[in-house]
């Protein structure tokens, strides 16, 4: 078995990253169905947030915390159904968290701008 | 009037064998490991399997029955054949040798893979260790302490079935007893040795292993405590 510091760090990441989410998750669902509720339009929800840092962190944290705790959770199940392992499966990951924080990054700054 | 029975399916073979239909005549208060020696005595002397206590001591007994893991020698027909019908395969997860007796040395393996032995600390002494019976270290390792080693909770675990490198309940549950054992002086290399990538950070969680133990033992609270632990530990860089 290798690795018992890497594999534990990196399980604590996606605690970490799932607490996080929680609250990331209810509030950005909370807000956007209020705010829908409320009879914003998309364009007027977008000029709210333009330029507002608060929210700009907020979506930060959001994209950082998705794009530790999705591909840690497609590595595992990786490993479980098909026994992928190695240099070949951590490039996977770190690749699969690259796009994630990339494509969040798009919408981040699409939003906020 | 005449006799009540019991249709029961039986595994013969090793990994590609099939079920055969015994006809058991039904008696009062009996266990599956009864049923089970009743074909082999009355009806086929071929059949395979292991037992040796038959009070839920050694742990040699389990089967897979009706699907579940239990140990026969303490299961009652009544209790999973209240309609007469019994199907006894080989547990899951392990290598069928015939019939109904599995290849336990991939499993005990494992135990000794997460350093399962006990390891004196230093300056234990020549006299009797002393764990006081009401201390906090003293029920931590009580806790999971009545392992009988039947490999039922190994044989529930989906983990196991899905990743057979993984080390399991029952061997963590091991680790995690010996870890709380105040005269045991092999806490990080045990750590360690259960941190990796088939150990305790691969379960899930959710507890089929504590539902199936026989003993009614927590296996997965033993290794939620591994990772609690482990977790410590790496933070530090103690492993
Ligand atoms: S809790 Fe963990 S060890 Fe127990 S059955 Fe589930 S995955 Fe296996
Ligand atoms: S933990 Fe329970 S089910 Fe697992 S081997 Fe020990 S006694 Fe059997
Ligand atoms: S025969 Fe010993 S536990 Fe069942």
């Amino acid at each position: 078995m290798n690795n018992p510091r890497g594999e534990t760090l990196l399980w604590l990441a996606q605690r970490a990253s799932a607490a996080v989410l929680a609250i990331c998750v209810v509030v950005h669902l909370g807000t956007m169905i209020h705010a829908v509720r409320g009879g914003l339009t998309a364009a007027e929800i977008l000029g709210r947030v333009r330029g507002q840092a608060g929210w700009e962190m907020f979506y930060w944290v959001f994209v950082v915390a998705v794009a530790i705790h999705a591909p840690l959770g497609l590595r595992t199940i990786a490993r479980e159904l098909s026994g992928w392992r190695g240099p070949t499966l951590e490039a996977a990951t770190a690749l699969a968290a690259f796009l994630l924080a990339l494509f969040g990054s798009r919408a981040v700054t699409g939003l906020v701008g | 009037m005449a006799e009540a029975m019991l249709d029961v399916r039986v595994w013969r073979g090793a990994g590609d064998g099939a079920f055969r239909t015994y006809a058991v005549p039904r008696r009062a208060n009996q266990t599956v490991l009864d049923v089970v020696s009743w074909i082999q005595r009355h009806l086929d002397p071929t059949l395979s399997y292991r037992f040796a206590c038959r009070v839920g001591m050694c742990g040699s007994c389990a089967m897979s029955v009706n699907g579940v893991p239990r140990w026969t020698c303490r299961t009652h027909i009544a209790k999973v054949a209240a309609e007469g019908a019994l199907t006894v395969a080989p547990l899951r997860n392990l290598p069928v040798i015939k019939d109904l007796a599995v290849d336990m040395a991939p499993f005990f393996a494992k135990w000794a893979r997460a350093r399962g032995q006990f390891d004196p600390r230093s300056g234990l002494g020549s006299e009797f260790a002393r764990v006081p019976p009401a201390s906090p270290e003293r029920a931590a390792a009580d806790a999971g302490i009545e392992c009988i080693g039947c490999a039922v909770c190994y044989s529930a675990c989906d983990v196991v079935a899905w990743m057979p490198e993984y080390l399991g309940p029952a061997a963590l549950n091991r680790a995690w007893t010996l870890i709380n054992d105040t005269r045991d002086g092999g806490r990080k290399p045990r750590l360690a040795a259960v941190a990796g990538d088939a150990g305790c950070h691969a379960c899930h969680g959710q507890e089929g292993c504590r539902k199936h133990c026989p003993k009614s033992l927590d296996p997965s609270g033993a290794i939620a405590g591994l990772k609690r632990m482990s977790a410590l530990a790496a933070l530090k860089g103690e492993i």
